[in-house]
Parts: C-alpha cells; sequence; structure tokens
C-alpha cells in the first residue's frame, strides 16, 4: 500500500514535471511556426526569380508587367538606417548606461531608470506620427529638402527606440562588475574616469557588445516608423537626405494591395523571410557573446 | 656609506618631477571632468527627448479629447466623430492576447525557474524564447496572416489578432515570470519541501502565490506592449472603419495605433484631421505609458516592501 502511493506520487511529479517541460517548449514552437508559416507563403516566389535576383537585384518594381522583384535596394535601405542610428544610439546608450550604474546620485537613478523604461514603452506609430508632423517640416526647412521624410528623420527615431534597449542591458552589465575591480583600480590611485574607461568597462564590454547587437535588431526590425518616415523610394541612396524604403516598409505598405497568392504577395513574405533571419542572425551573436565570454566574477580569479 | 640627504619641502615643491606630477594630476582630472560632462549630457538628452515628445503630443491632443471624443463613434468619413471603436478595438485584442501569453507564459516559465537543470536542452530553450523575443513585429504580421487568417481561415478578426499579439508578447511574460519566481526565497521552497510536501504541490502552494504579484507586474508591461503594437495588427485584425461594433471574436475591429496610422498616411482628409491624429496619439500614449507606469510604480513599491 504504501509502497504503491510513493511510486503513484513519484509518477505523479514525473507527469507533471513534463507537462510543464512541453509548455515551455512553446517558444520553440512558436519560433517554429513562424519559419514554417514563412517559407509556406515566400518560397512560391522562387519558381519566378532565382534567389539570387530576388536579393541581388536592383530593381523592385513589384506592380508592373512584367514586375521586377529585386529587393537589394530595400535591404541596403535596412542597413543604411541601422547603422545610421546606431551611430547616434550607441553612445548615448552606453554613455547614460555608466550615468545611471556609475555615476548618478540616487535620485537621479530612481528618475531615469523608469524614464529609459517609459521610452521602451512607446508605441512607434506615434514616433513615426511625430517624426511625420515635426522632424519632417523641421529638416525640409532647415536644409531646404524636397522632403523631410528620408534616412536622417528615421534615423534620429530609430536611435530613440534603440536606446532603451543598448541603455538597460548595458547598465546590467556595468552593475555586475564586482566591486572589488573598482576599489582596486582606485587604491592604484586612478580616477574615477579611468577606472570606468580601463577597468569597468572592458570588463562588462561582452555585455555591452550584447546590448548593441540587440539595440541594432530592434531598429532593423522597427516597422512603423521606417514605414511612416523614410519616404519610401525603393533606390540605393546616394546622400544622408534621400528617401529609402527598409524591408519592413516594402511588407507593411504593399501587403494590403498585393492580390492574395500573387507573385507580390509571395514577394513579401520572402522579404518577411530574409527580414527574419537577419534579426535572428543578430540575436544568436548576441546569445554567443553573452554566453561565450561571460564577465569574470570574483571566483574565478 | 652614502649621506642622506635633507631637502625642505620648498625644493620639492619646486622639483620639476613634482611640477610633473601635479600638471599630469590637473590632466587627468580634466579628462574626467570632460567625461562626467559628455556622461551626464548623454542622460540630459534621453530625459529631455522623453519629456518634450510626451510634451508636444499632449499639448496638441488635449484640445481634441472630451467626452464625445471618447464615447462617439467616427462620423462624416472619419473627420468628425470619436474613436470609441477604436478604443474598445484595442482593449478586445490587448485582453485576448494576455489571456492567451499569461498561463503559457507563467507555466513556461515554471520549468525554467523550478524544473530545468543546466544542459543543452535549457539552452535550446533559452535561446528559443530570446530569438522569439527579436523577431520583428511586421514579421509576426505576416505570420498571423500566414497561420491565423489563411491557413486557420479566421480571416482578420479579433481572435488572429490576439493570437498574433500573444505570441508577440509571450517572452516579455517569460522573463517577468521567471524573474518573479526566482525571487522567491529558497529556503520558502525548502521548508515546504521539507513537511513532505510534493514538489508541484510546492510550486503551486507556495511558490506560484508569492511570485504572483511579480507576475502580475511584469505582465502589465506586455500588456502594454500589446496595446501599443501596430505592425502585428495591419493583417491580422484592425480594420479602416467598421460601421458597427464587433460582435464576436472572428469580427474585424479598429484598433487605436491603426488609427492614428490610416488618418496620418492614408485619404484625402491628412490635413483636415490632423486635430484627431493628435488627440488618438494622446489617448494611445497615456494609455500605454499609463499601464507602463503603474506597473513600474507597483514593483518598486513591492521592492521596497519586501523582506525576503
Amino acid at each position: 500500500m504504501y509502497l504503491s502511493s510513493v511510486m503513484s506520487r513519484q509518477l505523479k511529479e514525473i507527469v507533471i514535471k513534463n507537462i510543464f517541460f512541453l509548455f515551455a517548449l512553446v517558444s520553440i514552437f512558436i519560433l517554429g511556426l513562424i519559419i514554417v508559416f514563412l517559407f509556406r507563403e515566400g518560397v512560391p516566389i522562387f519558381k519566378v526569380v532565382s534567389v539570387k535576383d530576388f536579393i541581388f537585384g536592383n530593381e523592385w518594381y513589384p506592380t508592373y508587367d512584367p514586375p521586377d522583384f529585386g529587393i537589394w535596394p530595400l535591404i541596403v535601405g535596412s542597413i543604411i538606417v541601422t547603422l545610421f542610428a546606431s551611430l547616434i544610439a550607441v553612445p548615448l546608450g552606453i554613455l547614460s548606461a555608466i550615468y545611471i550604474s556609475e555615476i548618478a546620485p540616487p535620485l537621479m537613478k530612481e528618475i531615469l531608470k523608469p524614464v529609459i523604461e517609459l521610452l521602451a514603452g512607446l508605441p512607434s506609430v506615434v514616433l513615426g506620427f511625430f517624426g511625420m508632423v515635426v522632424i519632417a517640416p523641421f529638416l525640409q526647412e532647415t536644409f531646404d529638402l524636397p522632403t523631410g521624410l528620408n534616412i536622417v528623420n528615421v534615423s534620429i527615431l530609430l536611435a530613440i527606440m534603440a536606446v532603451p534597449t543598448i541603455s538597460s542591458i548595458s547598465e546590467d552589465a556595468l552593475y555586475s562588475v564586482p566591486r572589488e575591480f573598482k576599489e582596486a583600480s582606485y587604491a592604484l590611485g586612478a580616477t574615477k574616469f579611468e577606472t570606468i574607461v580601463k577597468v569597468i568597462v572592458p570588463a562588462a564590454l561582452s555585455g555591452i557588445s550584447t546590448a548593441v547587437m540587440l539595440g541594432m535588431a530592434r531598429a532593423i526590425g522597427e516597422t512603423m516608423v521606417v514605414l511612416m518616415v523614410a519616404g519610401g523610394a525603393a533606390a540605393i541612396p546616394e546622400s544622408i537626405f534621400d528617401s529609402v524604403r527598409p524591408m519592413p516598409a516594402s511588407i507593411a505598405a504593399e501587403m494590403g494591395e498585393a492580390p492574395f497568392r500573387s507573385d507580390h504577395y509571395h514577394a513579401l513574405f520572402a522579404i518577411g523571410v530574409v527580414l527574419f533571419f537577419m534579426t535572428l542572425f543578430f540575436n544568436l551573436i548576441a546569445d554567443y557573446i553573452s554566453t561565450k565570454f561571460k564577465e569574470v566574477g570574483t571566483a574565478t580569479l | 656609506m652614502s649621506t642622506i640627504q635633507m631637502i625642505s619641502e620648498e625644493e620639492v615643491i619646486r622639483s620639476p618631477s613634482h611640477r610633473k606630477a601635479i600638471s599630469n594630476m590637473k590632466w587627468r582630472y580634466l579628462k574626467q571632468n570632460l567625461f562626467l560632462g559628455v556622461v551626464r549630457l548623454s542622460a540630459l538628452i534621453i530625459a529631455v527627448s522623453l519629456g518634450g515628445f510626451l510634451f508636444y503630443i499632449f499639448v496638441n491632443g488635449i484640445g481634441a479629447i472630451s467626452w464625445d471624443f471618447l464615447t462617439l463613434p467616427p462620423r462624416d468619413s472619419m473627420t468628425k466623430g470619436g474613436i470609441m471603436p477604436a478604443i474598445l478595438g484595442t482593449f478586445y485584442l490587448t485582453t485576448g492576447a494576455i489571456i492567451i501569453a499569461l498561463p503559457l507564459g507563467v507555466l513556461s516559465a515554471v520549468y525554467l525557474s523550478e524544473y530545468a537543470k543546466q544542459g543543452p536542452v535549457v539552452r535550446i530553450i533559452r535561446i528559443g524564447v530570446n530569438c522569439l523575443a527579436g523577431v520583428p513585429s511586421i514579421v509576426f504580421g505576416l505570420f498571423g496572416l500566414g497561420l491565423f487568417v489563411v491557413f486557420l481561415q479566421f480571416g482578420s478578426c479579433i481572435l488572429s489578432g490576439a493570437l498574433t499579439l500573444g505570441f508577440l508578447i509571450l517572452p516579455t511574460i517569460i522573463g517577468a515570470s521567471e524573474e518573479a519566481l526566482k525571487a522567491v526565497p529558497q529556503t520558502f521552497r525548502e521548508a515546504s519541501l521539507a513537511l513532505g510536501v510534493s514538489r508541484w504541490q510546492t510550486i503551486f502552494r507556495i511558490v506560484l502565490p508569492n511570485a504572483l504579484p511579480g507576475i502580475l507586474t511584469g505582465s502589465i508591461l506586455g500588456v502594454g506592449r500589446a496595446a501599443g503594437e501596430t505592425a502585428p495588427i495591419m493583417f491580422t485584425a484592425a480594420a479602416f472603419f467598421t460601421a458597427k461594433l464587433p460582435a464576436s471574436i472572428f469580427d474585424e475591429v479598429m484598433a487605436l495605433p491603426y488609427h492614428i496610422y490610416v488618418l496620418a498616411t492614408a485619404g484625402t482628409h491628412i490635413e483636415q484631421t490632423r486635430p484627431i491624429q493628435y488627440g488618438t496619439a494622446l489617448v494611445l500614449i497615456a494609455l500605454v505609458l499609463g499601464i507602463d507606469l503603474i506597473a513600474i510604480i507597483i514593483r518598486s513599491y513591492m521592492r521596497k516592501k519586501k523582506g525576503w
């Protein structure tokens, strides 16, 4: 009797554990579903155009007759706005993280951390709207441009969206640098600046790199901002005041008018596949950096 | 035998090496002050951009806000009237998303926090959660279109949109729940196990109840995220205009973010409907940041209150 009750109890334990395990797999399962359905709707385009011509083709005229399905200008558009956004967001994000983690008095910390969290929560459509009604006219008048919907405008807004990611993850990394490192540096007579730049930041570098990667992934995948303020020109830009049409903007703008299961529709899904794998790549690098170069704690010294 | 040479303090101060040390010191502190200035400036830029942005939307949007704006449907081809259907639609979509994501996320987090041992399987699950968190919102939109709208033939409706948004916020919920579960002291579990309580009963009776407030606040942040997203619902749920309020989960809905997008970019009345656009933007911002702020305040209150 006793034995069987112990047995059934253990059995129950195992069953419940495995149920939880199944739920833990749900993220992987969804990720798999995303891949399956992107491919299912995207792959048919490659009966019409080769993978090489699709990715490196310079002409994106999906509604012409005959249509052109070359997404190179869209890829370039995505990369350019992401790089320019990073030029703003990376210094701003890391420096603000240093401020919060190392310099700010407790009260400023209490204020700034929620500020950054709220910034992360801003709906992108409202940022895009702001770009249209405020930044675009400003750029247009100041630089005497035909349109204010251009790379500069998008980059500023994407930077605002990437800063919270970069700042909060960098701050975690800086914060977890062992206290002893700082103390040893101060004891050797280093100034605060020297300690931060030569000791704390290098020790937190893997976390900071992860932060930058995730921030860039956020920028490259952001849709509403690029849809509303990038201007939408599907051509390789020549100046920072040119319009571009990053990948997410193309998908969002054209899906509504693409006839169901037409070549255009399949092509848009195929852009989704490219975009998905680009961000996946950024995320995997971020993950690799953060696990491979885990900060050395005192215990390992 | 060498003799010790006595030098006066004055001689030390005038010596070249001392002077060099002093000027070196000045240079080092100058660098430090420059650096501190730049760092403070960057924090200031962030705070001012958020503040300026919110102020601008508030000043321009507050004029449009009235009781009628919040409670009436749009009329005269959306150039007048209110945004009630959009508010309601966002409410339905967000509620649906959290109903889907909360149980999945919590159960998933329980495994990761309570059962999982370090190993390749757990490692893969974690990478999966991180990658899911990084999937662009427009890709979620495509996925929702391909799976729910087309394959499962739900059509563009509340259910499709809520499922898509639910999957989108799942990593947020998992992260928040895991953090909350980890914050429950190990001694709580040990005390329960020592009394002969089984593992799963310990989880359901001791760990989860203690982690619940943390899980809920984390989930509130997920709600805020879902309410503000546009791209995932563009092809799966959102309608430009609906004459009637949705009667079931298989109806299309209007939604606040999509409403802003449509009014600001499409149609012939873009300039004419600016006040409505600002008003809707203000309502959405107030909603999303209000939700976030509540979560942040509860969290910091709980952190201070908690003894363990």
